[in-house]
């Protein structure tokens, strides 16, 4: 359990997973949760790299970095989400390719 | 015993992140998404960033997540019970997506990782207060603008024309 690559194969397992959901997920929310699993995939791979570099503290710095943007990505792209639905009724991405209505 | 648990905490990551992108249902992807988070905590705290996992659960769990089952119960309508999701390209996608896993697996086993011989753990928090403040002074407030800028951005977006 103590090795490097143990945490480097289940991040990019994780990673993996994000992005068959991305490409596989036709629904907005379905998708940012899959974009959730990438970013988290990152944060391990900056925390595995950190620990076995002698606890380098930068690692930890930007992951704490790559939460903040996290949320803020989720906000804003859930309130376009939002927004999707009340003006196309629906959040099939495949369906939005208008840019007028 | 703690092999055990690393491994136990491995398989409810994976396992769930598996569940979240090939559930029928948005609802249970949201759920499963939830277990993922905790088991990424539980990573991190066998990565010894201890103030990482404290930030994982309050931002993720108790942010994101919430954010995320708000955003399915708004978009969808109250009278369609199945809150259910297609997936399209099932195939195509895990034929690229298992390449992608095995080039990963590859290229992670057969290079040679210099790894340092590592300290004692400690608390972290004072080390990332003291950097935060000191190395990294810009980006940090960069980030705050950032985050600023996208709460407002995100309340403008989502209001009702009036």
């Amino acid at each position: 359990m103590d090795s490097l690559v143990n945490y480097l194969l289940v991040s990019s397992i994780l990673f993996s997973l994000g992005l068959y959901g991305v490409v596989t997920r036709r629904n907005g929310v379905a998708v940012l949760m899959s974009i959730e699993l990438i970013l988290n995939a990152a944060n391990i791979n900056f925390l595995a790299f950190a620990r076995f570099g002698g606890m380098n503290m930068t690692g930890h710095i930007y992951a704490l970095f790559v939460i903040v943007l996290a949320a803020a990505e989720a906000a804003v792209a859930l309130a376009i989400i939002i927004n999707i639905f009340n003006n196309f009724n629906t959040i099939n991405i495949d369906d939005v390719s208008e840019l007028k209505q | 015993m703690s092999d055990i648990a690393f491994w136990v905490i491995v398989g409810i990551t994976v396992g769930s992140a598996f569940m979240v992108v090939q559930s029928k249902s948005l609802l249970y992807s949201a759920y499963a998404l939830l277990f993922t988070f905790i088991g990424v905590t539980g990573l991190y705290i066998f990565l010894w960033a201890d103030f990482l996992a404290v930030v994982q659960v309050v931002v993720y769990v108790g942010g994101i997540l919430v954010l995320i089952i708000f955003g399915i119960m708004l978009t969808n309508k109250i009278t369609s019970v199945n809150i259910s999701h297609t997936s399209m390209q099932k195939s195509m996608g895990a034929i690229v997506v298992i390449a992608f896993i095995g080039l990963l697996g590859f290229m992670i086993l057969s290079t040679p990782w210099l790894v340092l011989p590592n300290a004692e753990p400690s608390d972290t928090t004072s080390a990332i207060g003291r950097l935060l403040l000191i190395d990294y002074l810009l980006p940090f407030e960069a980030v705050s603008l950032l985050l600023l800028g996208a709460l407002i951005g995100a309340t403008t977006l989502s209001r009702k024309d009036s």
